[in-house]
């Protein structure tokens, strides 16, 4: 079942694009291949929380009309159709999509259906794109392992033992596994950066401002941003470019052009590697963090060296605040997210308890529907804002936050294209090693959160494997230099076009389709009962 | 910097309307002191000449058009509510007592 002969699951989006204009395929047959790898795959991994076959058939032969129309029509009208046009994508279960469910992991939203469609997914639509299904992740996005879904863990498909990252899991395994050449996620403190790393993934977290979020669950809306995954930069940047730009219906959106160098990232590795030469590198000493694996710090050097050799300039710089980046994340985040997740009543959606009083009730329905993790940060947001800590914490945040910026703003100033560093200070991690201790769970955001304080863009590229695991390169801009940060991961991947490691599939996928193998629910209850 | 003891813990709970058992409550109280005493490292910046930062992309105030436009059908928006009646949401009575 679910064959797929001609592996088109395993080709990038572009060429999937480039095969359907030639008619080689349909967007029904690559939709099927791919509908059919997600389903057998979903036991052993559980990337996803609802597959919409149907939707996604319905989308994909509307797809296909299209494309017999515009071939009718002439060569014009085929390369007029927008990029995605009949390419498979995966949503974080925290986008809307009109009629459809949107738990953003919580039990709170179970059976609550979205009565309209996000931006991202009406651009999406409107794109010709083909919505799979949704994808699971940490509660309301809070994690670093997706261990924290009150729907169960997603298994890292390079060894199911270990934690995808988080918190968009579901959608990294979604892409990294092969079930979509596309993924949507959403990056608050390195929850597309991280999970892109730990999967061996293309992922970035766009400017603040950049992607509408009208439709998408709140979490901490002075950081949240929406963006792309995929398994290579081309695709990643087609899509950024597919949702990005402004929507005044999220007044935070900004009026900054989309720049269409995004869909033209070199094809030719002698191009792309030529780009790099002359462009002047940071690297922030202090993303070399204490407690980081002797095997990450040895891969990303070795890609900094590759970038040297290539003729870019890399220079040791310093962002002297980083170390208070955690301390100040961990205000913010939870405040902001205390207030947007103040509208969780029970009573306009989602399931309510009605036993008693309208407080009673309220107490009983976020009692029961907020997991341990959502409850702990709604604590620290409430408290951090109440009376008498408001100056002690939050304002106190907010100055030092100024301070993690301006870290940033002084190195653009002096002229730098781009910071380079390690993205997670580790690979992926066993279940349960980290949910013990939520500050070594924060820790594994150590260098991706300072760049959502500053509301830069940073880009996270597979660079090699440590003890048989996906490590990741992060790049870091200025504001709105998505493009060039994407120039910068096209360059870096055509230079290791022909690296081993390039070859190495995520090596425990084959056992997640066995249909009678354990989920990652028993996984974690394994290794839980083990320790 | 503070540290909540578990009183304060429970008046937190209370302002964030969740309603936490017993055991939630003595189980935040460890874990939130063990948070709180992360965030005293930030008392080693002197930030008293530091303006906050509330959001990084220096937006000014961007007005739509002042136009009348279609919303949200009200069938739609009350639609995942548990109980409606005559396009209301029904809740438990707020006040009681004498009639």
């Amino acid at each position: 079942m679910g064959s797929d002969p001609a592996g088109l699951n395993r080709r990038p989006g572009h060429e999937l694009a480039a095969g359907l204009r030639a008619g080689d395929f349909s967007s029904l047959e690559l939709t099927d291949v791919h509908l059919a790898a997600a389903e057998r795959d979903n036991r052993g991994l559980h990337a996803w929380l609802t597959i919409d076959a149907e939707g996604a058939r319905a989308q994909a032969a509307a797809a296909d009309a299209a494309l017999v129309a515009a071939r009718r029509d002439g060569p014009v009208a085929v390369a007029a159709l927008p990029p995605l046009h009949g390419l498979p994508v995966a949503l974080k279960d925290l986008v809307s999509v009109e009629g459809g469910q949107c738990t953003a992991g919580s039990r709170i939203l179970e059976g609550y259906r979205s009565p309209y469609d996000a931006h991202i997914t009406e651009r999406l639509r409107t794109a010709g794109a083909v919505i799979l299904g949704k994808t699971n992740m940490d509660e309301f996005a809070m994690g670093s392992s997706t261990e924290h879904s009150a729907y169960g863990p997603t298994s890292n498909p390079w060894d199911l033992d270990r934690v995808p990252g988080g918190s968009s899991g579901g959608s990294a395994v979604a892409v990294a596994a092969f079930h979509a050449p596309f993924g949507i996620g959403t990056d608050t403190g390195g929850s597309i950066r991280q999970p892109a790393a730990l999967c061996g993934i293309v992922g970035m977290k766009p400017t603040y401002g950049r992607v509408s979020r009208y439709g998408i669950v709140a979490f901490a809306s002075s950081l949240d941003q929406v963006g792309p995954f995929a398994r290579d930069s081309r695709d990643a940047a087609t899509l950024l470019h597919a949702v990005a730009g402004r929507d005044e219906r999220d007044s935070t959106s900004a009026p900054v052009p989309v720049p269409d160098r995004l869909l033209a990232l070199a094809a030719s590795d002698d191009a792309a590697a030529g780009l790099l030469r002359g462009k002047r590198l940071g690297l922030p000493r202090e993303y070399f963090v204490a407690g980081m694996e002797p095997g990450v710090e040895a891969r990303v050097r070795e890609a900094v060296a590759a970038l040297e050799a290539a003729g870019a300039v890399v220079e040791e710089v310093s962002l002297p605040h980083t170390d208070y980046g955690l301390a100040t994340y961990y205000i913010v985040a939870p405040a902001e997210a205390s207030a947007n997740l103040a509208r969780y009543d029970g009573i306009r959606y989602g399931p309510g308890m009605r036993d008693g009083d309208t407080l009673a009730n309220v107490l009983a329905t976020r009692g029961r529907g907020f997991g341990a993790e959502v409850k702990r940060r709604i604590m620290l947001g409430t408290y951090a804002l109440s009376a008498g800590y408001y100056d002690a914490f939050y304002l106190k945040a907010q100055k030092v936050r100024t301070l993690i910026k301006a870290d940033f703003d002084r190195l653009w100033a002096d002229g730098f294209d781009a910071l380079v560093a390690p993205t997670s200070p580790t690979v992926a991690f066993r279940f349960g090693a980290r949910l013990a201790d939520p500050v070594s769970m924060y820790l594994s955001d150590a260098c991706t959160l300072p760049v959502n304080m500053a509301g830069l863009p940073g880009v996270s590229i597979p660079c090699g494997l440590s003890e048989g695991m996906p490590v990741g390169l992060q790049l870091i801009g200025a504001p709105w230099t998505e493009a060039e940060l994407f120039e910068l991961a096209r360059g870096y991947e055509a230079l290791t076009a022909d690296a081993a490691w390039r070859t190495v599939e995520p090596t425990d996928l084959a056992r997640a389709g066995d249909p009678d193998g354990p989920t990652p629910m028993d996984r974690a209850a394994a290794l839980a009962g083990a320790a | 910097m503070a540290s909540l003891s578990r009183d304060d813990v429970a008046h937190v709970a209370h302002l964030a309307r969740l309603g936490l058992t017993a055991d939630e409550l003595g189980r935040l109280e460890g874990e939130l002191n063990h948070i709180l005493d992360q965030y005293s490292r930030l008392t080693e910046l002197d930030t008293d000449a530091i303006a906050p930062t509330a959001q990084t992309i220096e937006l000014e105030n961007i007005l739509r058009d002042d136009v009348v436009r279609p919303s949200l059908p009200q069938a739609a928006a009350l639609a995942n509510a548990a109980a409606t009646s005559d396009g209301f949401i029904v809740v438990s009575a707020i006040l009681t007592g004498g009639d």
